[in-house]
């Protein structure tokens, strides 16, 4: 398909169609999209992800209406403890308010069309788009040119939902190939908590590529724990994107899990606008087959006094290929910073390749910052100790990978979301 | 049991072990000594079947076997088990579960049912009072943030678990103090029995203060070059390695 005509086809419906209030938004992104394009491999940022070859597939309408799930449909993409999670729906990446529960009273959950109006006004418009002055790309102008069925989260000053947010991005590729663009925007008020898990499943054989962006505001101490877990089939891709933004001191938390897909991107970012603000990255990534993996990190540290803590780590198996891009910045206000990056790499086949990347830029003149990567294969010698017990060589390979693995796992602090992941992984290394 | 005939083993093409003769049967302890680079270590690992180390020449028997035909997990199965000079630290891997599956991988070899979890805690809390060990030390990572006289002491643990015929001790002494070696000995000896046999690899004597050995045997540039009865332990002691030295200097041809 030609690119850009069939996006400004779809685009053009969409105004007509919809004359709501994010108008004007979607216009200024489609003709920062219309100038920017699809990132190409010149573009650094894209080195090493390919993303092009995706956009000339034909894909099904963007605009269409939400295809009907049955509950079987929705029963089988269900995270363990969603029995007592407020469960949020997208669903080719329209938000279903008919398919989602929500359980706790302190949890708001709005149409970014209607937020944007009323009571929240002032709020999505400072927020929403943050993100882009990170992401200078036309995937990030994308996804906000077709910003509609999106969703606005609020959690009140001082309160905590009790049970746990998930969210489900499906897509239901049975027909036909589905691109797909969730847009939320979250936003955790002064002493506000908010722990969120969210999720990707395509329902169906065709291709699938969702071009999904969350951007969550954490006031002055808040705690926000955001929970991202990829283990979508081997025809599905993915970029997305969490940009969170600390405008009071505050905590953040967020680990991303990554088990399968053709083409994953996810862009995390962490703005520390206010002092003593503290951010945890977690990653780990475990691909097989011809999957490809991208994480890309942002801690941008605008505030003196901040804390940030990333450690990333990668199991590369078969013919999977990885990507570590992790920037810390350091603004010259930002004094007495202490920001930590990790990046640990095992790579479980020849075929299998990692590229690597801490990129540091610091204007402050008093910071801690330390960043390390390693890309290498499995320790021999635990290999060798294990073996010398008894334990056949498989299952010694397998009990060193999951033990390489269980401290990102650990960081997972909703239980069964945690159990279930450390399931995935065992049952992968065949330790089940 | 194990019968080592004219063993030639090196790594990376050097040539380390130079035909080493060795018996040993039921109930013996034996020990090699030998100064450093003399091929203790390198014995130890050929043994236990440590991958990088090539066997050029000999054979090794293990109870009618040819161990070195063997993986080194189907060594252990057959009993062979080796204390590490250097017992590896494994993040991740929480001691007990690791030694659980060794004790029941090890049973699935031999044809035994494998243990469930409550007859597997009635055999460890047995063996931890034997040992004197702590729960705790069980209940961390393996061997992650040990003493050295904790990875010892958790090496035998292990032995202790897995109950092997021929336990192979490299250099269990480097390392520990005095109290700490007199721990770690006493562990090894209540393992004793008329059954098994130990090769106690040492560059001292005073392991073999408290694992007293029935044969010494000095290893000296790849080759056995002298054994005797325990007392060839403080001959040794008292005049150091020199003397085996000069006895033994290459012909220069």
């Amino acid at each position: 398909m030609n690119t850009v005509i069939y996006f400004k086809e779809q685009f053009d419906q969409l105004q007509s169609r919809n004359n709501d209030s994010l108008c004007t938004i979607r216009q200024d992104a489609f003709d920062l999209f219309s100038k920017l394009g699809i990132p190409a491999a010149k573009n650094e940022e894209w080195k090493y992800t390919r993303i092009s070859g995706l956009f000339n597939k034909e894909y099904q309408s963007l605009i269409d209406r939400i295809p009907a799930l049955t509950a079987a449909d929705l029963d089988a993409v269900r995270l363990p403890g969603h029995a007592y999670a407020n469960e949020l729906f997208f669903v080719n990446g329209q938000f279903s308010f008919r398919h989602s529960t929500i359980r706790s009273a302190s949890l708001v959950v709005l149409p970014l069309e209607e937020a944007i109006k009323h009571e929240y006004k002032e709020i999505v418009e400072k927020h929403l788009g943050h993100s882009s002055q990170y992401l200078k790309d036309g995937i990030n102008a994308l996804n906000m040119a077709f910003v509609q069925g999106g969703i606005f989260i609020h959690v009140a000053k001082g309160k905590t939902p009790e049970h746990p947010v998930y969210i489900y991005n499906i897509i239901d590729s049975r027909t036909s190939n589905i691109f797909s663009q969730p847009r939320s925007l979250v936003h955790v008020a002064q002493n506000a908590t908010l722990q969120i898990a969210e999720t990707f499943a395509t329902i169906g054989s065709q291709e699938s590529f969702t071009n999904q962006v969350m951007e969550i505001v954490v006031e002055q101490d808040a705690n926000v724990e955001y929970y991202k877990i990829q283990n979508d089939a081997a025809h599905t891709n993915q970029v997305s994107t969490t940009h969170i933004r600390q405008i009071g001191k505050s905590y953040t938390h967020a680990v991303t899990i990554s088990l399968n897909g053709n083409i994953v991107r996810n862009n995390s970012n962490v703005v520390m606008e206010a002092e003593r603000c503290e951010a945890h990255l977690y990653g780990l990534y475990f691909q097989r087959g011809q999957s490809h993996i991208d994480n890309h990190t942002v801690v941008d540290n605008v505030a003196p006094n901040c804390y940030s803590n990333e450690l990333y780590k990668g199991m590369m198996d078969e013919k999977s290929t990885g990507v570590f891009n992790g920037k810390i910045f350091v603004r010259q206000p930002a004094q007495k910073t202490n920001a930590y990056q990790s990046n640990k790499n095992i790579l479980l086949s020849n075929d299998a390749s990692v590229n690597t990347k801490p990129q540091l830029e610091i204007f402050a003149d008093d910071v801690k910052c330390s960043h390390g990567c390693t890309v290498g294969q499995l320790d021999e010698e635990g290999l060798f100790y294990l073996q010398s017990r008894g334990i056949p060589e498989k299952i010694a390979k397998s009990l060193l990978l999951h033990g390489f693995a269980i401290d990102i796992l650990e960081k997972i602090k909703i239980a069964p979301i945690r159990q279930h992941v450390d399931e995935l992984i065992s049952q992968r290394l065949e330790l089940l | 049991m194990l019968k080592i005939q004219n063993l030639h083993a090196g790594i990376e093409g050097k040539e380390i072990l130079k035909g080493i003769n060795l018996d040993i049967k039921p109930g013996e302890v034996h020990a090699i000594m030998g100064p450093n680079g003399s091929g203790k270590s390198t014995l130890a690992s050929v043994l236990a079947g440590r991958k990088e180390y090539e066997v050029s020449k000999g054979t090794v028997e293990f109870l009618g076997k040819d161990l070195l035909d063997l993986s080194p997990e189907d060594r252990a199965g057959e009993g062979v088990f080796l204390a590490f000079q250097y017992p590896v630290e494994i993040p991740g891997l929480s001691t007990t579960n690791f030694i659980k599956t060794a004790v029941n991988e090890i049973r699935k070899y031999r044809g035994q049912g494998t243990l469930d979890a409550v007859g597997f805690l009635k055999m460890m809390k047995e063996k931890m009072a034997l040992m004197g060990i702590d729960q705790s030390l069980l209940s961390r990572p393996l061997n992650e943030g040990f003493s050295g006289g904790e990875k010892k002491r958790n090496e035998i643990f292990q032995m202790a678990m897995l109950e092997p015929k021929l336990a192979i001790l490299d250099e269990t002494d480097s390392g520990l103090d005095i109290d700490a070696i007199r721990i770690v000995a006493n562990g090894v000896v209540k393992l004793r029995n008329k059954d098994n046999a130990i090769l106690v690899v040492t560059h001292y004597q005073r392991l073999l203060d408290y694992i007293v050995p029935d044969f010494v045997h000095v290893l000296y540039n790849g080759r056995i070059v002298k054994s005797g009865p325990k007392e060839l332990a403080l001959e040794l002691e008292e005049r150091g390695y020199d003397f085996i030295k000069s006895e033994n200097q290459p012909v220069n041809a």
